[in-house]
C-alpha cells in the first residue's frame, strides 16, 4: 500500500494549566488521499483536540504533544515557523464549527480568501482575489462577485459557511479537516453543505476528516467512521460495518439512541450516566462505568485493541472473544 | 453611509441646543445680577434701571436666550470685563495654543499607550505585560502637575535644558514654528501626554488580549498566516476602539488642563477658563465653556464618523 495521508500513532494529548486534562489517549488512525473518516463522539470525548493537533492549532505553551502524527510523511509534531505556517492552510486546511466566529468580521471574505492565497501561492493581491472569486463561484455562493467585498455579518448562516469553505479550499489543500461545519446551521442548509463538501472532496481528490457528533451526518458523507470515547478510539471500521455491525457497547449505545428509524410514541433509548473526567489518563475501560455488558476484568485493564479485519478495530475484552487480538 | 452621516448630525443638534441653555443660564445661575459687576456699587436705581432695558435683561429668559444665540451665531460673544477686549479673539488665542499642546500631548500619548498596550496585550501574563501595565498606571495614577513640576525641576532648574513656563521667548509674543518656541511646547505636551497614555495602553492591552482570545485568531493561523499577517488583522480589529479613546482623550485635553497650563503658564484654554473663574468674568467663562462644550460634541461626532468608517459593522446597524 502506498504512503497514507494520514499517519497518526498511539497519539496522546494532555492540557496542563489549573489542571490537568488527558484529552486524547492513544489514538491511532490512518487516512488515504480522497478518503473521507469521520470521528463520531459527544462533547470532550477528544475528537476535536485530535483534529486539531493536525493543524497543530492548539496553545502550544500549555498542550502536550506525544506519538506520531504524519501527513504526506511529514512529521506535524517537528514543524515550527514558516514550514508549519506552510503546512497550514496550504497542505491541511480546516473549517470550522461555526464561521460567524472563525471569519474576521472587520475584513472581507474576498480580502480573507485572497490572503491564504497570497500567502501560500506568492501571487498578487489582484490574482488572489481572482482566485477568491473562483473559489467563492466553485462553492456555489449566490452572486460571488459581490460577497466578494461582503463582510461576515452581512451574510447568512449557511452563506457563511461556503464561505469558509471557500476560504478552506483556495490553495487545493491535500487533507480538509471540518470540525462539526454543519452543526451552528438550519437542518435543510446543513444538507446542501454536506453534499458540496462531498462533491468538492471527490472533485479535488482531498481527504476529509469529519469530526460530528451526528450519525446522520457521519452516515451521509463518510466512508469510514472512528467512534471516540474519552480521547480513545473505541471502534473503528468501514460506514458499513460500523453501522450495521456495532462492536462496542457505546456504539451500540450511539446508534439506539439516535432519532432516525425510531418509531412513534417509541421511548428512545440513552445511555445512561456522563463521560469520565479525564483528570487522569484511564487505566480500564472508560465507558466500564456506563456499560451494560460489564465484566469485572473491564474495571482492572485497559481493554486491548481488537483487530476484526483489515481498517476494523474494537476496543473492548467482549471483541476479543470473537478474535484474536491485534 | 450618507444616512448614518445625516442621522448623526441630526442626533447632535438637540445636544448642542441643551448645551447652549446651560451656558446661557450660567449667568442667570450665578449669585446677583450680571450687572452688578459692571456698574458700580453706588449707581442709581434709574440708571440700573435702563442699563436693564440696554442689555436686554429686562426681557423674558427665553427671548434673552434667542438674542444670545443670535449674536453667539454671528461669533459675538460678547466683551472680557476684566480685559476689555472680545471673548471672541481671547479664546480663539487660547484655543490654538491649547489645541497645539493637545494635539502633541495626544500624539505622543497615544504612540506610546498603544506601543505599551499591544507589547502587554500580546504577552498577556508575562513579565513584559506586568512592567507595561505598571508603567500604564503610574501614569494614570499619578498627579500631572505634581509630574509638571518633578520635570520642571529636571529638565528646566537641575539641567537647564528647558524652558519651565510661557508660550514663547520674551512673554506673550505670536507663536511661530522655531526651536524658541517649540521647546516651550515640550514639557507641557509631555506631562500632559501621560493621562491619554496610561488609558490608551490600558484600552489596548484589554482589547488585543480579547482579540487574541477569539476564534477568528486560530482560524487566521489555520489558514497559515504568519505572525505579522495575524498582527495586521489584530490592528485593524482593535483601532476603531482604539481610535475612539484618542478622540476622546484629545476632546478631555482640548478642554485644556487648568492643572497643567497654570504650572506651565501656558495662555490656552484651561488657563483662561482658570482666569476667567478667579476674576468673575462672566462673558468670559461663559464664552469659553461654550466653545469648549461644543468642542467636545463636535469631537464625538469625529470619532463616531472616523469610527463607522473603519468598522464596518457600525455603519450598517
Amino acid at each position: 500500500m502506498t504512503q497514507p495521508l494520514v499517519d497518526v500513532r498511539d497519539l496522546f494529548v494532555t492540557f496542563h494549566g489549573e489542571r490537568t486534562v488527558h484529552a486524547v489517549n492513544g489514538v491511532s488512525l490512518t487516512l488515504q488521499a480522497g478518503e473521507t473518516l469521520s470521528i463520531l463522539g459527544e462533547s470532550g470525548s477528544g475528537k476535536s483536540v485530535t483534529l486539531k493537533t493536525l493543524l497543530r492549532l492548539l496553545p502550544e505553551k500549555r498542550t502536550r504533544i506525544e506519538g506520531g502524527v504524519r501527513v504526506r510523511g511529514v512529521d506535524v509534531t517537528t514543524l515550527s515557523g514558516r514550514s508549519l505556517a506552510d503546512h497550514r492552510g496550504g497542505v491541511v486546511s480546516m473549517i470550522f464549527q461555526d464561521p460567524m466566529l472563525a471569519l474576521d468580521p472587520v475584513y472581507t471574505i474576498g480580502e480573507q480568501i485572497a490572503e491564504a492565497v497570497m500567502r501560500h501561492e506568492g501571487v498578487s493581491r489582484a490574482a488572489g482575489r481572482v482566485r477568491a472569486l473562483e473559489a467563492l463561484t466553485r462553492v456555489r455562493i449566490p452572486s460571488p462577485e459581490r460577497r466578494l467585498n461582503a463582510y461576515p455579518h452581512e451574510m447568512s448562516g449557511g452563506m457563511r459557511q461556503r464561505a469558509m469553505i471557500a476560504l478552506a479550499i483556495a490553495c487545493r489543500p491535500k487533507l480538509l479537516l471540518a470540525d462539526e461545519p454543519t452543526t451552528a446551521l438550519d437542518a435543510t442548509v446543513q444538507i446542501q453543505i454536506l453534499l458540496l463538501l462531498r462533491e468538492l472532496q471527490q472533485e479535488f481528490g482531498m481527504g476529509m476528516i469529519f469530526v460530528t457528533h451526528d450519525i446522520g451526518v457521519a452516515v451521509e458523507v463518510s466512508d469510514r467512521i472512528a467512534v471516540m470515547y474519552a480521547g480513545q478510539i473505541v471502534e473503528t471500521g468501514s460506514l458499513r460495518e460500523v453501522i450495521s455491525a456495532p462492536q462496542h457497547p457505546y456504539t451500540r449505545g450511539l446508534l439506539a439512541a439516535n432519532l432516525h428509524g425510531a418509531a412513534k410514541g417509541e421511548r428512545l433509548s440513552a445511555i445512561p450516566g456522563a463521560p469520565p473526567a479525564l483528570n487522569e489518563a484511564p487505566t480500564a475501560c472508560p465507558f466500564a462505568p456506563r456499560c451494560p455488558s460489564k465484566i469485572d476484568v473491564c474495571e482492572r485493564i485497559l481493554p486491548p485493541v481488537v483487530r476484526l479485519g483489515p481498517e476494523r478495530y474494537v476496543r473492548c475484552v467482549h471483541a476479543a472473544a470473537v478474535a484474536s487480538p491485534a | 453611509m450618507l444616512k448614518y452621516l445625516g442621522a448623526r448630525l441630526l442626533y447632535t443638534l438637540p445636544v448642542a441646543v441643551g448645551v447652549s441653555i446651560v451656558c446661557f443660564m450660567l449667568v442667570h445661575i450665578a449669585p446677583g445680577d450680571p450687572l452688578t459687576s459692571v456698574l458700580p456699587p453706588d449707581a442709581s436705581a434709574q440708571l440700573q434701571q435702563e442699563m436693564r432695558v440696554i442689555y436686554g435683561f429686562d426681557k423674558p429668559l427665553p427671548v434673552q436666550y434667542g438674542m444670545w444665540l443670535l449674536k453667539t451665531l454671528q461669533g459675538d460673544l460678547g466683551t472680557s470685563i476684566a480685559t476689555g477686549r472680545p471673548v471672541a479673539a481671547e479664546l480663539g488665542r487660547a484655543l490654538s495654543n491649547t489645541l497645539m499642546l493637545a494635539a502633541l500631548a495626544t500624539f505622543i500619548g497615544f504612540a506610546f499607550g498603544s506601543l505599551f498596550g499591544f507589547v502587554a496585550g500580546y504577552f498577556r501574563d508575562t513579565w513584559i505585560d506586568k512592567a507595561a501595565s505598571l508603567v500604564s498606571i503610574i501614569g494614570v495614577s499619578v498627579p500631572h502637575y505634581w509630574l509638571g513640576m518633578v520635570l520642571v525641576i529636571i529638565f528646566s532648574v537641575q539641567l537647564n535644558l528647558l524652558p519651565a513656563t510661557g508660550a514663547g521667548p520674551g512673554g506673550s509674543g505670536e507663536w511661530r514654528w522655531d526651536w524658541a518656541h517649540i521647546q516651550h511646547l515640550i514639557l507641557p505636551a509631555v506631562t500632559m501626554s501621560v493621562i491619554p497614555m496610561g488609558i490608551v495602553a490600558r484600552t489596548v492591552r484589554a482589547l488585543v488580549a480579547d482579540i487574541l482570545s477569539q476564534e477568528f485568531v486560530t482560524g487566521l493561523r489555520a489558514k497559515g498566516l504568519l505572525d505579522f499577517g495575524v498582527f495586521r488583522h489584530v490592528v485593524k480589529n482593535a483601532a476603531p476602539t482604539a481610535l475612539a479613546v484618542m478622540g476622546l482623550q484629545l476632546g478631555y485635553l482640548l478642554g485644556g488642563s487648568i492643572l497643567i497650563e497654570t504650572v506651565f503658564s501656558w495662555p490656552g484654554t484651561g488657563f483662561l477658563l482658570g482666569q476667567a473663574i478667579f476674576q468673575r468674568d462672566l462673558p468670559l467663562l461663559q464664552g469659553t465653556i461654550l466653545v469648549l462644550a461644543m468642542i467636545f460634541v463636535a469631537l464625538n461626532l469625529m470619532v463616531d464618523i472616523v469610527q463607522s468608517l473603519i468598522d464596518p459593522r457600525v455603519q450598517r446597524s
